[in-house]
């Protein structure tokens, strides 16, 4: 899907700190990548890998303290968006940028009605009058598949189900048009049957509007039926980027070869044994001088304690983080 | 699995656990929510029993249920020959040992202010006379059975991540040596990298002590790796039952068919290949289920009598129970709504 062309988002070096009373976390270590329009790109990592916090802080959605963006730029729309003032940025949020939640209870407002809080950014951003605004309304919800639209307008959070109010999430971010839709986790917390109408809605809306999606998840089975492109977090970094079909195929990764080993799947052949990632993720308590996963890798050796892997490429739109050639079963010579 | 000479330990017959709703100024009650509404299944000894459904759909409270964590509204469990459903609670304390939980959330099933070597003896102290420096061995011996290094016996729970959090949750259960574990959701809350860890820890832990396990999950494939025969409940009901490679392969109630066709594939080249089913709406409220069968309202393969008439939960095959209306009623099981006391093959 995605058209090549100049990336809509570009995200170069991004560092994310967090202050706490026990150090410094580094939670996104030089984090870089693009994404192109009408792009799919999905973000795959454990919690703690920095996926949320990388989209969060690019969008300048950290609290800050403890939050603190140390580097990088984020070209968006010809400015860099992490040094824009907060006016700018507030215009591209939710007007250029959309966002959709993890968790559809806490993310909407229980106080005010659903209609209200989809008029809310056609308002601000767009300049709509209130009939405008309702009448786009009703038309957005109705895009996103909620059966009787113009009478829910007037309902609250609380009397739509979870996948419903996921649905207005969703309604709510593709309220003006945005160019880019980040959805963090938009799925994890609804059941299977409902994640299954939301990956289609999510596919028919962007053949319907073409807009560039980045979906963060830690289900590789989500991954695999909707991106284009998947990148692969851990210890606050990318670690492997490939388009989906190559990832799943040639994973160079010892990390994501590992994921994909341990999660077992619900048709072929039936493991005995389940194969396991010995010990824990890290806790990134410095910036990183040496590979996050090597203590845990089965292929580890001496360099990878000394250094830490950049990202190489291996061909085919595919780069992985690692000094260990997944092809010649060797180090690689670089 | 099903030869015949194996004995259930577990036996479930019409079990129902409502909850009563209170509307008014007066609390008068004006109906119930039908969380478990009949339902009936046998564990068999040393095997797993994988309990799937979405949430809401009852599966927790079945489990809480079936060890009796409330007061069930009607139906028997009994388990290794003693029907618990109607024991006084100094009989029901003198069996506890015998059936114990694993809980979802490790964080919140472990006390913050005891160590781990007191949450790992409390049911020692409470059902055991053994003496001090015996607990202190017991709980040394089930820390390293559960992969935790003993010198971490004086630590809190916050201390811990999740992944081991939840295997002293494992141990604490293993204390009194039970014979039956009810496993709530162990693993939802672990990341993918870690539950892989606690699922192979569980079955080594079966191996080992001779353990029966009531694996409730809404993780379609990691039941299917873990568990010898699957349940699969919707709003309040089994609606299908089967051995587990039978139930994967060939799924016959429509619900689990569109349950199976739901779960992601985690490899792109098979995606295309499976024929997804997209269940319009959501569950029913279990306060106000639907006429006939619970799943008339979103089922892909609904007919007229679904709506009327709800379907008797019988055995269509050897081994394969199911309740719907695609299955006609065979004579044997005389529109019974348990479960055939023995499975044995004809």
């Amino acid at each position: 899907m995605p058209d090549g062309g100049s990336p809509v988002l570009s995200v170069q070096d991004l560092k994310t700190v967090f202050k706490t009373r026990g150090g410094e976390i580094h939670a996104v270590n030089d984090v870089s990548f693009d994404l192109a329009p009408g792009e799919l790109l999905g973000v795959v990592g454990e919690s703690g890998s920095g996926k949320s916090v990388t989209m969060m802080s690019l969008l300048g959605l950290l609290p800050s303290p403890p939050a603190d963006v140390r580097g990088g730029t984020v070209m968006f729309d010809g400015q860099d968006i992490l040094r824009v003032d907060a006016d700018t940025l507030r215009r591209i949020r939710g007007a250029k940028i959309g966002f959709v939640f993890q968790d559809p209870m806490t993310s909407l407002n229980p106080v005010f009605n659903v209609g209200f809080q989809i008029m809310e950014p056609l308002r601000k951003h767009m300049g709509l009058d209130k009939r405008a605004a309702a009448q786009r309304a009703v038309e957005l919800l109705e895009l996103v598949g909620i059966p009787d639209a113009s009478r829910r307008m007037t309902d609250y959070p609380h009397q739509f189900s979870g996948g419903m109010r996921q649905r207005v999430m969703i309604a709510i971010a593709l309220a003006c048009d945005p160019q880019v839709l980040i959805a963090d986790e938009p799925t994890t917390a609804l059941d299977v049957t409902i994640q299954a109408q939301i990956l289609e809605l999510m596919k028919e809306l962007r053949r319907k509007l073409g807009m560039a999606v980045i979906w963060i998840t830690h289900d590789l089975g989500v991954i695999a039926g909707i991106a284009d492109r998947v990148i692969v977090m851990y210890g606050g970094q990318i670690v492997e980027q490939a388009p989906v079909r190559e990832l799943f195929s040639n994973p160079q990764h010892p990390y994501t070869r590992a994921l994909l080993k341990t999660i077992p799947s619900i048709s072929g052949e039936r493991a005995k044994r389940l194969t396991i990632i010995q010990g824990q993720p890290p806790i990134m308590g410095a910036a990183p001088t040496a590979c996050p996963f090597r203590d845990r890798c089965d292929v580890a050796f001496g360099r990878c304690a000394r250094e830490n892997p950049p990202r190489y490429d291996v061909g085919r739109g595919h780069d992985a983080a690692c000094f260990y050639d997944a092809d010649t079963g060797g180090p690689r010579i670089a | 699995m099903l030869d015949g000479v194996q004995k259930p330990l577990v036996s479930v017959r019409n079990l129902k656990m409502h909850f009563p709703i209170y509307t008014g100024l007066l609390r008068r009650r004006t109906g119930a929510v039908k969380a478990v509404d009949g339902v009936s299944f046998d564990i068999f000894e040393g095997e797993t029993l994988g309990l799937v459904g979405e949430s809401g759909c009852g599966k927790s409270t079945c489990g809480r249920a079936v060890l009796r964590l409330y007061e069930l509204t009607d139906g028997s469990v009994t388990i290794d020959g003693t029907d618990i459903a109607s024991r006084s609670p100094e009989d029901l304390r003198r069996i506890r040992p015998t059936m114990q939980m694993v809980f979802q959330d490790p964080q919140a099933s472990l006390n913050p202010r005891m160590t781990v070597q007191a949450i790992i003896q409390e049911p020692l102290d409470e059902h055991t006379t053994l003496s001090r420096a015996e607990k202190m061995e017991k709980v040394g011996a089930l820390m390293d059975a559960v992969g935790l290094n003993r010198r971490f016996a004086g630590r809190y729970p916050h201390a811990f991540s999740g992944g081991q959090r939840q295997r002293i949750g494992i141990a604490r259960a293993l204390a009194l040596n039970p014979k039956f574990i009810v496993c709530d959701e162990p693993i939802a809350a672990l990341d993918v990298s870690i539950q892989a860890q606690v699922v192979n820890l569980l079955e080594d832990l079966q191996e080992e002590f001779g353990l029966t396990y009531l694996f409730i999950s809404h993780d379609l494939s990691m039941v299917r790796h873990i568990a010898d025969r699957v349940a699969v409940m919707y709003l309040g009901k089994i609606v299908e039952l089967a051995g587990r490679e039978a139930l994967f392969a060939d799924p016959l109630h429509p619900y689990t068919k569109a349950l199976l066709s739901a779960v992601p594939e985690p490899d792109p080249s098979r995606t295309g290949h499976t024929e997804r089913i997209i269940l319009e709406g959501d569950v029913p409220s279990p306060a106000n289920p639907p006429q006939g069968c619970n799943f008339c309202t979103r089922c892909p393969e609904v007919m007229p009598v679904c709506r009327e008439v709800e379907p008797d939960y019988q055995e269509v095959r050897p081994g394969r129970f199911v309740a719907c209306h695609l299955y006609p009623t065979t004579q044997t099981s005389a529109g019974s709504t348990a479960a055939p006391e023995v499975s044995e093959p004809t």
